[in-house]
């Protein structure tokens, strides 16, 4: 904003995005009510902001409050909007900037865990080769026959991302992923 | 009670006197409740986004929530534009909807969609009331959102089964949901600043918007007192016009793409601005990187979202505008010796600005200038009561321009949406408000047609509007925008085919006046103020003017395209290839 000068013509003035983008992740506490979620994801897609991954659920049923945990990127004036928008929206009692609050504790990110379960099909090497790497990634298998494995395996983002990578030429057949879980290191609660 | 029941309970609960609607199969019982009722009044009009806009013009001119009744299905689309309308100008409007019954819902029954999936993106919150025992809370919850924080449309659906199912009313409660809790205590530390900060400018400009009407009468006062004080001069944005009266010293006109010369450059050459219940939108800023550069900004907006989305401020504050605007004249009395002086050198400036006359037209004896006349509109009606709706387009920036507005909530037209047809349904709805007052709609010929079936309720209603056409038988902004940007190729902006409008008006019931010569023109106004019934002015105007002075596509503040500088030539060179893509 305010920046250097750049030719348009329109009434609709487009300036040149100079900021660069963030990845944030961010916990919003909403009432759990029918249409929550539509809201809040179409206040994403209409106002053209980015999902990376979201997941919600119910955490506190007596209070009919659900969390959702989304991961979005974009540049900090868009994570400034995002953040005042979703709170403009009625049912939605907080919005946390997981990734904020962590930095101000002088941490690097928020504690993210990610569930995954991996299907893999493949006989001979192939399949003792992803029962070994399983191991090492400390996957457990949670279903298997003689041609196949179930694996689920927990963590973060980038190390379920690199278990898919080297299962795919292994025989990887179906892979489903929970999105992001994330919480703040530390005592205090969001 | 059953559920229909409790919604004409629930209107009565919350005060509401007059409902605009249009019946159908999915809410018949909450017609028949009505029907055997006094309390309620019900407008019948004759399309749902006529109920829209004309509960707008309700709740514009009243400061109350407007409220819509309508069906199902085609009921609640055909409600949509008026929903997006009251949401981005910020106007209470609580719409109630019928649907099919709960257990046909998905079904694709007959005059079924999915309201409150279309609604959502267009209302501020919406229900599908499910439960009987759940509505009356519903409805009440629903007006308390509509007309708390920054104030927007709200939508109830209500099943057919749920208005016959019997169950428990609740009245309307005090604690409202805990998600929702607008602030409208501004930050007392960030007002100090902002006083401190206003306190030591020297070129100091406010910049107001619909905010300040919105947060009522009292806001308008306290913004009035604290320019009284500061000495300092005021421009508002399209929907704050009124606010600060247009005789006022202070006053610099309206701001913006087509805004006076004088508040343009004021607020471009500006050192402190105080932006109050605005909200920094594209036609207000021109081209961003070059808005305001070297000032300091101070903004109060109730709406955190508003707070830089558009341009980054020195001094954000969130709160409502009456309450800020209270807190800084106490502050100013209290810790401010104000010093008039200084701001001469500002104000000389200002007046060599205003001399430049940007709202200047070349009068003509044989054919009426449209700004010619919406003056003689404003000089023959300011003995009277008087209220002004618009449509959208050249006239309504015209109006804008050339009528002076004195106090708040006396001009409805439609701002950030720019819906043609707003005018003579918000005319309405505010001649229901205001049944003794003169309500004008100042009209385009295009514009008009979108809703001229509202004459018809207009007529059934007893509700003697004007609708005041400025008729250069083009759209005269489309027509403008063909000339600026794509060679003055005039594609479709032309109506071949007007109706007659003096004729179109005795159709309907209504009074005719055709005025060709601007030396008819007082009288023919006189003759539609004393007409007591609705009355469609025919006002035709010089077919090709343009509205300026007009900051051109993609320019700053100040490189405004003024009358007198507005030649062919430069109109046609006013905006630069690059921007020919864009808008």
């Amino acid at each position: 904003m305010n920046a250097q000068l750049q030719p348009t013509g329109s009434a609709y003035f487009i300036t040149k995005e100079t900021e660069h983008d963030e990845r944030r992740t961010l916990a919003v506490l909403v009432d759990n009510e029918p249409g929550v979620l539509a809201r809040v994801i179409g206040l994403f897609s209409g106002r053209g902001y980015n999902i990376d991954s979201l997941t919600v659920s119910e955490t506190e049923h007596k209070r009919h409050l659900s969390r959702i945990t989304i991961v979005t990127r974009g540049t900090p004036h868009v994570l400034e909007q995002i953040k005042h928008q979703l709170e403009r929206i009625v049912p939605v009692h907080r919005v946390v900037d997981l990734s904020v609050v962590a930095k101000e504790r002088g941490q690097e990110r928020p504690l993210e865990r990610e569930l995954a379960l991996i299907k893999v099909n493949g006989k001979g090497n192939d399949r003792l080769e992803a029962l070994r790497l399983a191991d090492a990634f400390r996957a457990q298998v949670i279903d298997a026959n003689t041609e196949h494995f179930v694996f689920e395996i927990t963590g973060r983002v980038s190390k379920i991302e690199q278990f898919i990578a080297i299962m795919r030429p292994l025989g990887l057949v179906e892979v489903c992923r929970t999105g992001v879980a994330a919480v703040n290191r530390g005592p205090e609660g969001m | 009670m059953t559920g229909a029941e409790m919604v004409v309970q629930a209107l009565k609960d919350n005060g509401v006197k007059h409902v605009f609607g249009y019946p159908g199969g999915a809410v018949l019982p909450i017609y028949d409740e009505l029907f055997q009722q006094e309390d309620v009044q019900h407008i019948l009009v004759r399309h749902e986004q006529g109920a829209g806009h004309a509960a707008e013009g309700y709740a514009r001119s009243t400061g109350k929530a407007g409220v819509m009744l309508v069906t199902s299905g085609p009921g609640a689309t055909n409600a949509v534009t008026a929903l997006q309308d009251a949401l981005m100008d910020s106007i209470p409007l609580v719409c109630i909807s019928g649907q099919v019954p709960t257990t046909l819902i998905g079904s694709d029954a007959f005059q079924e969609c999915d309201t409150v999936g279309i609604t959502r993106p267009c209302t501020k919150h919406n229900w599908l009331v499910r439960d009987v025992n759940q509505l009356a809370a519903t409805l009440h919850e629903a007006f308390h959102v509509a007309q708390t924080g920054r104030p927007g449309p709200v939508v109830v659906d209500v099943p057919k089964d749920i208005q016959f199912a019997k169950g428990v009313y609740t009245p309307p409660q005090t604690a409202p949901r805990t998600s929702y809790n607008p602030r409208v205590e501004g930050d007392q530390e960030k007002i100090r600043a902002a006083v401190a900060l206003m306190a030591g400018a020297k070129r100091p400009i406010i910049y107001s918007g619909g905010g300040v009407v919105n947060a009522g009468p009292e806001a308008s006062q306290f913004l009035r007192e604290l320019v009284d004080l500061t000495g300092f001069p005021i421009t508002s944005t399209l929907m704050g016009l009124g606010s600060y009266p247009a005789s006022g010293e202070n006053w610099l006109g309206m701001l913006g793409m087509h805004g006076t010369f004088e508040a343009n450059m004021a607020m471009h050459d500006c050192d402190v601005m105080l932006c109050i219940g605005a909200r920094f939108d594209d036609r207000i800023t021109g081209r961003i990187d070059a808005f305001s550069p070297n000032s300091r900004k101070i903004h109060v907006d109730i709406d955190p979202s508003s707070i830089n989305k558009n341009v980054h401020v020195d001094i954000p504050i969130v709160g409502d505008a009456g309450r800020v605007l209270e807190d800084m004249v106490r502050l100013w009395r209290a810790n401010v010796k104000t010093d008039k002086a200084a701001l001469k050198p500002w104000w000389e400036q200002i007046t060599k600005w205003r001399a430049r006359d940007s709202l200047a037209y070349t009068p003509n004896n044989d054919i009426i200038m449209p700004q010619y006349a919406i003056q003689r509109l404003y000089e023959l009606t300011k003995g009277h009561d008087t209220y002004i709706t618009t449509e959208v387009g050249q006239h309504q920036m015209w109006a804008a321009q050339h009528f002076g507005f004195e106090a708040p909530n006396r001009w409805m037209t439609s701002g950030g949406l720019g819906t043609m047809g707003y005018g003579l349904p918000a005319a309405l709805g505010v001649q229901i408000a205001h049944p003794e007052a003169l309500v004008i709609d100042i009209a385009g010929d295009a514009s008009v047609l979108m809703t001229m079936q509202e004459m018809s309720a207009a007529v059934q209603h007893n509700a003697p509007i004007k609708i005041f056409i400025l008729n250069n038988q083009y759209m005269g902004m489309v027509r403008q925008w063909q000339q600026l940007l794509h060679g003055n190729r005039l594609s479709h902006s032309y109506t071949e085919a007007l109706p007659d409008f003096v004729k179109l008006a005795e159709a309907y019931g209504g009074h005719g006046i055709r005025c060709e010569k601007p030396g008819d023109l007082d009288e023919a106004i006189g003759e539609m103020i004393a007409v007591d019934k609705p009355v469609i002015f025919d006002c035709r105007v010089a077919n090709l003017a343009n509205c300026f002075p007009m900051i051109p596509s993609g320019k700053a503040h100040n490189e405004m395209l003024l009358p007198d500088e507005a030649s062919d030539e430069a109109v046609a060179n006013a905006i630069d290839e690059e921007g020919r893509a864009l808008v």
